[in-house]
């Protein structure tokens, strides 16, 4: 606990400024190359790829939960209950496909670009959070379920203020898990020509240039890292607050 | 009336009114879809179209599920038939590169009545070794088709014709990185598994270090991995005679190991703590050594979660090791890619189609052994 | 013969239990008693050395327990706990055997073994050989675990707290179970209980624990008629003493010759039985039966006689 005191802010530093002032880390990467190849990634900005990077993965995310928590929250009901063991077959094959390749099959269905890389990380990305959310919403207190009609909330004030929040913890570990997902198969999308920043270590594979190829792998790494050990605070924070 | 049944049946009728099939010119350029009952003569075609419609309507009670399931074979092979009998028609007189493919028409109703037969086995509900016979059967009916080449001329298994040697070139690759990593990481997770769970220090540095590799993305991870084994390839003698260098097979390699080692070794911990405690107390009281209670009660108890660990690792692997292709690395992988590259279609699926189907079977086969591992009395209650 | 002398544990420099010597005859039930936190289950697990003791030590017919491994002196002293510990995957022959299997004996002395304990507590071997713990009631588990720890005919039983988890009825028809069973098999069986009225239904002898010290060790009537502190004086309860006392005497002990009229009671019922079934049906007088037979009769006046305190 106390090192991430110190390693997140030093991580936070170290991933802003290979982003935003790249050319700092010239020397660094230089003894990776042959003399005269270039050393930074120099073909588009470091910073607008990580923005649209970060911008497909929260707009797929975003559908994605929005979709699978209202699925998630029609399965649960009563009329919803038939479709319950379609679902779980569908969650639980749907996740055996490799992202890779649901990306790869977007491609003929809709062409290249940011188009068949959104989808992707769409419909991959509903499958984590559906599952969690119905776990969430399935594995309630029974007495605290019995308690909220007992004081007499209707079907919409239990889901709201009852079902929904308590769910909310398992429901976050399924974005966190979506979120990972994405940012992973979003890097993988740069193939299908969506800017990403897999385009850097695409560019260095293609190359031969390894300084490209360690840039942009530090960058998606420790965007990774950050953002799921933050997702780790917030859900670790809403435990304690429903805890106590 | 089954809901879900009521659903595919909608959404199937709807699916028949897109191109089932599509005829291009040649492998690059986008084609001109076919509807499915033009896609021969209607004599032939009204059939195929019937029995697909009677499969879907099959699945609509809900009682029968029996039923339900023959509705899904009875609509697959509807399919089966449609695309056997159009493929050589629309080729005929349609020029030497032409080219036929299933369409998205075929593709949702392949989806759709391969989800019934989904939902119809999931209410019945079959025992391990039902399923394992399933698989079996469903495995020996595809490598049937594919054998008897009725739909050799689809434009796919044109592009796997004439590349067999790289294809089976690509099969042993994929499942050695696939195997290969999961043997592995087993044979170094299992020891640290059951070192963690001794000691509960070791197991707060050990999980979470694993957990940040795992958050690593996969390409900047098979990235990562170039660097550092080129230069293990090219300083350590002998290295490079082993195959350790910094693009191909090895870093490849690496990266699953270094990818699967969490499932294996949180799982062999969740594992060996889910032994009742008082079992423990009375294993040690009634005088069995530490060696003893993990080989009789604490592995066997656990081995359901292991292999639950195992599972993962394995679906996670066929599809990561698709990355491989990105750096020299083999496997389905390079068809993808080259597909992507070339704008080809059917060279895409080549290489994703096989993918999914053998992450599939991984999942439904290594779902059979959890099932067989868990002991009598948990599965009675 | 047990031996426990000057036994302390302690832990960050705290007595848990502190230097309790005491001596357990072979072929009786000791029953150790106190309120949790009392350190009697400590005291109980340094016997098979579940937790070594920081001073003091135990011996068993003469040796010590520390000249012996301990997963070996294990094997040779019989564990029970409270929720039984059986292995969910292990069939209830497992179980049972798993013991005798750690000590090599040949299958089918074991399997002999098996059967002849599953019927020593009146479990068709037929039956319930090849269950698993997880299709049996709570009361069947209970008696499985107590076989499991006699299955290598034991120098000593342990028990820890092992009808702490059944209800009411079942725990006494387990308590008479026991007894029969230890008589049947001259055990040497100590227990360790938090409920006073256990104690003095199954021990021979009887040790009460307060703050890791042994405050009293006696039988049963010497606990009950003469508290050595107000501590054990509290766990007996006043108000119940002199009902505890005539649950200690059988019938057949103040049987008199005599008529009295209604059902009668058997011989080895408890006093305290009487006195209820005079109470319950306005009689001044209990016939006794022994073996179907009238023998005699247990007046009120005899019963009240003997719950007065003979100080």
């Amino acid at each position: 606990m106390r090192i991430g005191v110190i390693l997140r802010p030093a991580l936070v530093l170290l991933l802003l400024a290979l982003v935003l002032k790249p050319a700092w880390f010239a020397p660094v990467f230089a003894p990776l190359v042959p003399e005269g190849t270039p050393v930074i990634y120099a073909r588009s900005s470091l910073l607008s790829l990580s923005l649209s990077h970060l911008g497909l993965v929260a707009a797929a995310t975003t559908a994605a939960t929005l979709v699978a928590v209202t699925l998630a929250i029609l399965v649960t009901r009563q009329a919803g209950e038939a479709f319950r063991p379609l679902s779980r077959t569908i969650t639980n094959l749907g996740q055996t496909f490799p992202p890779v390749a649901v990306l790869a099959l977007a491609v003929p269905a809709l062409g290249f670009g940011a188009g068949p890389t959104l989808v992707a990380l769409f419909l991959y990305g509903l499958l984590p959070i559906f599952e969690n959310a119905v776990t969430g919403l399935s594995t309630l207190p029974p007495t605290t379920m019995e308690a909220a009609r007992g004081i007499g909330l209707n079907r919409w004030q239990r889901l709201v203020q009852v079902e929904v929040p308590l769910a909310l913890p398992v429901m976050l570990t399924g974005i966190r898990l979506s979120v990972v997902i994405s940012l992973g198969t979003a890097t993988i999308g740069s193939t299908v020509a969506a800017r990403t920043l897999g385009e850097v270590i695409i560019a260095g594979l293609l190359t031969s240039n390894t300084a490209y190829v360690v840039q942009g792998g530090l960058i998606v790494g420790l965007f990774a890292v950050l953002i799921y050990d933050a997702l780790v605070q917030l859900e670790a924070h809403l435990v304690r607050r429903a805890g106590g | 009336m089954s809901p879900p049944g009521l659903l595919f049946a909608t959404l199937g009728l709807a699916a028949l009114a897109a191109p089932f099939m599509t005829l291009a010119a040649n492998r690059i350029v986008a084609g001109e879809g076919v509807m499915a009952w033009a896609v021969t003569a209607p004599a032939v075609t009204l059939p195929g179209v019937a029995v697909v419609m009677a499969g879907l309507l099959l699945g609509l009670p809900s009682e029968w599920s029996r039923l339900r399931f023959a509705g899904s074979v009875l609509g697959l092979s509807g399919l089966l038939w449609l695309l056997m009998q159009g493929a050589p028609r629309l080729l005929e007189g349609a020029g030497d590169y032409a080219r036929v493919s299933p369409a998205i028409g075929f593709w949702c109703l392949l989806v759709i009545l391969m989800l019934l037969m989904a939902d119809s086995l999931a209410r019945m509900a079959p025992g391990p070794l039902a399923r394992g016979a399933l698989l079996a059967a469903v495995m020996g009916a595809l490598a049937l088709i594919l054998w008897s080449g009725v739909l050799s001329q689809l434009s796919i298994l044109q592009e796997y014709a004439s590349r067999k040697a790289a294809f089976a070139d690509a099969v042993l690759r994929h499942l050695a990185l696939a195997f290969g990593s999961l043997a592995t990481a087993a044979a170094i997770g299992f020891p640290l598994g059951i070192l963690c769970h001794r000691q509960i220090r070791l197991r707060g540095t050990i999980l979470p270090v694993l957990s940040f590799f795992q958050t690593i993305p996969s390409l900047a991870m098979f990235g990562l991995m170039i660097p550092m084994l080129g230069w293990v390839g090219d300083r350590v003698p002998g290295a490079q005679a082993i195959g350790i260098a910094g693009i191909g097979f090895a870093p490849a390699f690496l990266a699953l190991v270094l990818y699967s080692l969490l499932p294996v070794v949180g799982n062999t911990v969740t594992g060996l703590a889910s032994a009742p405690p008082a079992a423990l107390e009375a294993a040690r009281g009634m005088g069995m050594t530490p060696r003893q209670r993990l080989l009789r009660v604490e592995l066997p108890l656990g081995l359901p979660v292991i292999l639950t660990g195992l599972r993962v690792v394995l679906v996670q692997n066929v599809g990561l090791a698709v990355i491989a292709g990105l750096i020299g690395g083999g496997g389905f992988g390079t068809f993808v890619f080259q597909g992507l590259n070339q704008t080809a279609t059917d060279l895409i699926l080549l290489g994703a189609l096989p993918t999914v189907a053998l992450a599939v079977a991984s999942a439904v086969m290594m779902d059979i052994l959890v099932e067989l591992a868990r002991p009598r009395s948990g599965r009675a209650g | 013969m047990i031996e426990i002398d000057q036994i302390t544990k302690t832990y960050n420099g705290v007595s848990v239990v502190d230097a309790v010597t005491m001596t357990v005859e072979t072929g009786t039930i000791t029953v150790i008693v106190g309120t949790s936190g009392s350190g009697k289950t400590t005291l109980l697990r340094m016997i098979n050395r579940l937790e070594e003791p920081s001073s003091g030590e135990v011996r068993i017919n003469g040796e010590s327990t520390r000249a012996t491994k301990p997963h070996l002196l294990r094997r040779r002293i019989g564990y029970a706990i409270q929720g039984h510990g059986l292995f969910p995957h292990h069939t209830v022959a497992r179980n049972i055997g798993a013991v005798p299997k750690l000590l090599n004996w040949p299958k089918d002395r074991i399997r002999t073994r098996v059967d002849e304990l599953l019927a020593l507590f009146s479990m068709d071997p037929e039956q319930f050989r090849d269950r698993f713990p997880a299709e049996l009631s709570g009361g069947q588990q209970q008696r499985v675990g107590v076989a499991r720890a006699l299955a290598s005919r034991p120098d000593l039983l342990l028990m820890d707290e092992p009808f702490g988890a059944l209800d009411p009825i079942i725990r006494a028809r387990a308590q008479d179970d026991l007894r029969r069973i230890q008589k049947a098999l001259g055990s040497t069986i100590m227990l360790v209980t938090h409920d006073m009225e256990e104690a003095i239904r199954l021990g021979d002898r009887v040790a009460v624990m307060d703050s890791g010290r042994l405050v009293q060790h006696g039988t049963p009537a010497e606990i009950i008629a003469h508290p050595a502190t107000t501590f054990v004086a509290d766990m007996v309860g006043d108000v119940e003493r002199p009902l505890r006392l005539l649950s200690l005497v059988p019938l057949s002990e103040v049987v008199e010759d005599g008529a009295a009229t209604g059902d009668g009671l058997p011989a080895d019922a408890s006093l305290r039985d009487a006195l209820s079934s005079c109470l319950w049906t306005g009689r001044t007088a209990v016939p006794v039966e022994r073996d179907g037979a009238v023998i005699g009769r247990v007046t009120l006046d005899a019963i009240r006689a003997r719950a007065e305190l003979r100080a």
